[in-house]
Order: structure tokens, then C-alpha cells, then sequence
């Protein structure tokens, strides 16, 4: 083992994000293991030198993984299902840097796919119906949806800090002006303001456009010890820090707008020993246009209140103070209902100057963060600290 | 705008004791005798003391204040469909405990953070001999 402390001494040695936006032939299965094959290319290592599989997707429940390594044929020493909505694969991250800092594992792979475009699934407004579930009983009965629970945080921002529709038009905006620069994006063409504000009200303040879209899609990641890395035909992108956090209602007196990107921002930061100037780009689960504002906040790249300005003033654009998702997010370029392994995987390519059009210069730096769940209701945070080799 | 039709409210019997109240046109909330901690959602044990034995039901107030809202335009779901727009909001009750609520009765540009509001109780037709109703909010 190299000299670094955790999780200084595990890098990222290959990624693949599946090209594909609608796979209506395939299942999550092949999805994911189209992209094992292109992230194991990618890394210059083969199937039989991964010892441990890390997954989760949208209907892999109780043995899921196990039914994943089935389906891979492949039969690790550490297995994680661990399943905390569309943050999970940023948390995978940071679980294999674990695994492989102990010895439990030497080359891990993490793993995502899923068919929500083409199962028509609805994300943002279905899933409010009826319930046997106990607990669904205080939220149920009231119609909550996803999209719901992000509005009345959005509200509740709008109140307290008088942040504009404008504003959060301002994100979808630069999201797909991104999309414009990724040849895979699923939206491509610009929109406006007027746009944004003109397309159909969803949930109030949120519009169709402040909205993420539905595509299929996958992912893969794979990582092993900075030591092997340094072997491997790739640079290695090398964690510099991570950090999970969990926020709910608890007893029923939590402050909405604190979410748990603040608790699992700070501790990356502290473990990588950076400040946020540090970062050269942010790659942001961008759900809906709200989440990129209280995320930046959150995680302390803006103080609170301030985010509507720092995106109206161009901070997130490619070339902007802290260039956020040049891909194009869910906003605009991909969606498959969880959307954190896009996020790592995109701030590897960035950090190895592999992404053409949108490439935002050299960074040294990138932070991604996962949001999972709902911020108005629950979710899990996770972020990861990357860096070049140096 | 036609009325929610609330999914029925299961019951465990953890939570039994807000459901039951409901029936009766109460708000019931928990109070830990211990810690003074008063909680919402309902558990069989104080969430911070981690013991049952101090644990009481009490009628609340029914009053409030709306924390946020947000006003739904568009949900595919049985009993909401029909009913878009409606007010979705969580309400921060005198007690201290926020709930989730839809607020009935009223122009939606009349709802803002801040307003006070009042429970009512949606009863709900039911066949299994329970008698359960939904509390929602109008404002006072």
C-alpha cells in the first residue's frame, strides 16, 4: 500500500457511461453490464480481476446484488447493495475506497442501469397513491410526490431569501446549454427564461422545465489502490475526500432548508484538507433546478440565500467561478431515475481532460455530490473529493 | 377542482393512537413525560429516550401555522388526479411538531408561509370497522 492515508491511497481507474438514452430492448442487467465491460476496457483490467461488486438500481431489492453477481457470473470477496436512492453509487465510491484501504477487496466495481424511459415510468409525480404501509400513512393521504416535496422547499427558499423563478430558470438553462456540448445528451437544443417559465406548472413554484428528464441509462466505475493505479493505462483520479450524511423530519422540527449535503460537504472537505476554492468543478445532482441552488449552499460554495445569484451570474456555466455538470445533469442530458454514478464519472473524465467540447480546462480538482430521496421529505447525501495524481 | 380522495390511512399499533383520534375530531399527539420531548410521527416509544413507559397520547390543539406549501398541478395518482390543483403543505403545529397536510377551502392565492390554520377531519368510508378520518387544514 502507498504511504496516503484514507482515502488518499484508492483511485478511480476506468468509467463508462452507457451511451444509450432509450434501451427499450435491454434490461438493468445488461444495461450494467454493457458498462462493467466498457469501464473494465477503460481501466486495462479484465473480469476476473474484480473481487468486489457494488450495485444498486430501482427494482434490485433484498439480493439484489447477489442476483447481479449471478448475472455477471462473477463470485467477489465484498459485496455492497447498499441502497440509499440516487446518491447510492457516489456512497459505493467512497464504500470500495473503504474496502480496498482494508484489504477486503483490490479491484471493485460499481454498477448502475435501468430502463425508466422505456418502462414509462413516472418519477417526479407518480408513486403518491394508496398504501398498507404504516408510515406512508402521514404522507399518502396527502398526495405527496417528489416533485411536491422539492416545491415546498423551493417555496420555503423563495420566502425566506426571495429567490426568483428567474433564477431557477437560470439552472435549466446552463444545464442544456451544456447538453449542447455533449454529444450523448438526450436535450440539446436552448431554451429560455421564458422557456422555462412558460412550460407547464407542475407542482408550484416548479415548472416542467425546472424539472430532471426520464432516459435509460447506466453506468459503471471501477477502483482499486493508487499503488495499481499508477500501473494501469489510465491516470488515476485519486479520492481525496468523502463524506455521507442522512436528513429526515425526525420528530417533526427539522429546518428544511438544512440538507444533508452540509454534513457530508463538510467532512469531505476536512478529510480531502481543502477549502471550496480548491475545487476547479462541481458535479451536482440536479433532480430539479432547486436542488443545484440548495446543494451549492449546503455544501458551502455560496452562503444561504445566495445561490440565486451565484447562478444568475454565471457561476455554474462551463467557464463560470464553479463550472456544474458540464454534461448537461439530469436536467438535460441523462435521467434513468438514480442519477449518481453519471456524477463520478463525469469528474474522472473532466479531471483526465477527456470530454472535447465541454471540457472544462485543466481541472486539478472536482467535487461530486449525490442527493438520493427527497429534500422536502428525507434523502441521503453523499459526497466525493477527487483530484489528479500528483 | 374536485376533492382529494385520500388513500385510507393504515394503522399500526404504534400509531393507532393518532387514528383513533382522528375518528373523534381530535388532533392526538405523544408527549414523553421524561424528556418533555413531544414527537410527530407517532412511535411506540420516545424517539430520543428509546423507552415506552413514559410515553402518553394528548389531544393538541388542532392549530397551527403553515411552514411551506406548495400547490400540486399535476399528480397521476388515483384520488389526486381529479383533484389538481390542491394545496399540499406542512403545517408547524402550536405543539412544536410539523405535519404533512393538504389546506382545504380556499383561493390558493389567499395560502402563504406563515398563515394560521385549523384542522378538519375528512371521515373516511371504510369496511373494516374502523372509524379513521384525515386531518386537513382550512385557514382560521
Amino acid at each position: 500500500m502507498s504511504s496516503n492515508p484514507f482515502p488518499m491511497n484508492t483511485a478511480i481507474v476506468g468509467v463508462y457511461e452507457h451511451p444509450s438514452r432509450f434501451s427499450p430492448n435491454k434490461t438493468e442487467f445488461q444495461i450494467m453490464a454493457e458498462c462493467a465491460k466498457g469501464a473494465l476496457d477503460d481501466a486495462g483490467l479484465d473480469r476476473a480481476d474484480v473481487d468486489g461488486l457494488f450495485g444498486a438500481s430501482m427494482s434490485m431489492g433484498m439480493m439484489g446484488i447477489v442476483d447481479l453477481a449471478e448475472y455477471l457470473d462473477v463470485r467477489p470477496d465484498y459485496l455492497d447493495g447498499t441502497n440509499i436512492g440516487g446518491s447510492s453509487f457516489v456512497a459505493h465510491v467512497s464504500h470500495a475506497a473503504a474496502a480496498i484501504h482494508a484489504g477486503l477487496c483490490n479491484v471493485a466495481l460499481v454498477l448502475y442501469g435501468s430502463t425508466a424511459a422505456s418502462n414509462a415510468m413516472a418519477i417526479g409525480t407518480g408513486g403518491a397513491g394508496e398504501s398498507k404501509n404504516p408510515d406512508a400513512a402521514f404522507t399518502s393521504p396527502y398526495g405527496m410526490t417528489t416533485v411536491g416535496s422539492y416545491a415546498m422547499y423551493a417555496n420555503l427558499h423563495m420566502n425566506t431569501y426571495g429567490t426568483t423563478s428567474e433564477q431557477l430558470a437560470e439552472v435549466a438553462i446552463t444545464m442544456r446549454k451544456h447538453a449542447g456540448l455533449n454529444p450523448n445528451a438526450k436535450m440539446r437544443s436552448p431554451i429560455t427564461v421564458d422557456d422555462v417559465l412558460g412550460s407547464r406548472m407542475i407542482s408550484r413554484p416548479l415548472h416542467l422545465l425546472d424539472c430532471c428528464i426520464i432516459s435509460d441509462g447506466g453506468g459503471a466505475v471501477v477502483l482499486t489502490s493508487l499503488e495499481r493505479a499508477r500501473d494501469l493505462p489510465k491516470p488515476p483520479i485519486q479520492l481525496l475526500g468523502c463524506g455521507e450524511a442522512v436528513q429526515h423530519q425526525g420528530v417533526g422540527r427539522s429546518d428544511l432548508l438544512t440538507i444533508a449535503a452540509q454534513q457530508s460537504g463538510d467532512r469531505a472537505f476536512t478529510m480531502a484538507g481543502l477549502d471550496r476554492s480548491d475545487v476547479d468543478l462541481a458535479m451536482i445532482y440536479d433532480s430539479f433546478t432547486i436542488t443545484v441552488l440548495a446543494t451549492l449552499e449546503n455544501l458551502g460554495f455560496c452562503a444561504f440565500g445566495e445561490g440565486g445569484d451565484f447562478v444568475s451570474e454565471g457561476g455554474i456555466s462551463i467557464g463560470g467561478s464553479l463550472p456544474v455538470n458540464p454534461d448537461g445533469g439530469g436536467l438535460s442530458s441523462n435521467h434513468p431515475g438514480m442519477r449518481g454514478i453519471f456524477l463520478v464519472i463525469e469528474a474522472v473524465k473532466q479531471l483526465r481532460q477527456e470530454c472535447d467540447a465541454r471540457q472544462v480546462g485543466d481541472p486539478e480538482v472536482a467535487l461530486a455530490h449525490g442527493t438520493g430521496g427527497t429534500i422536502g421529505d428525507k434523502h441521503s447525501g453523499a459526497t466525493l473529493i477527487l483530484g489528479v495524481d500528483r | 377542482m374536485n376533492a382529494i380522495n385520500h388513500p385510507a390511512p393504515y394503522a399500526s399499533w404504534e400509531t393507532r393512537g393518532y387514528w383513533e383520534g382522528t375518528g373523534r375530531n381530535e388532533l392526538v399527539l405523544q408527549r414523553c413525560r421524561k424528556c418533555t420531548l413531544v414527537q410527530h410521527r407517532p412511535r411506540g416509544l420516545c424517539a430520543h429516550c428509546l423507552e415506552s413507559e413514559h410515553l402518553e397520547h394528548f389531544v393538541g390543539t388542532g392549530e397551527g401555522e403553515i411552514y411551506t406549501f406548495t400547490i400540486t398541478e399535476q399528480n397521476q395518482a388515483r384520488g389526486f388526479a381529479q383533484a389538481c390543483p390542491y394545496i399540499m403543505a406542512y403545517v408547524t403545529l402550536d405543539e412544536g411538531p410539523r405535519i404533512l397536510t393538504v389546506i382545504v377551502d380556499c383561493d390558493p392565492d389567499d395560502v402563504g408561509i406563515g398563515a394560521r390554520v385549523t384542522a378538519k377531519y375528512v371521515k373516511q368510508e371504510r369496511d373494516d370497522g374502523e372509524v379513521f378520518a384525515v386531518p386537513v387544514f382550512e385557514l382560521s
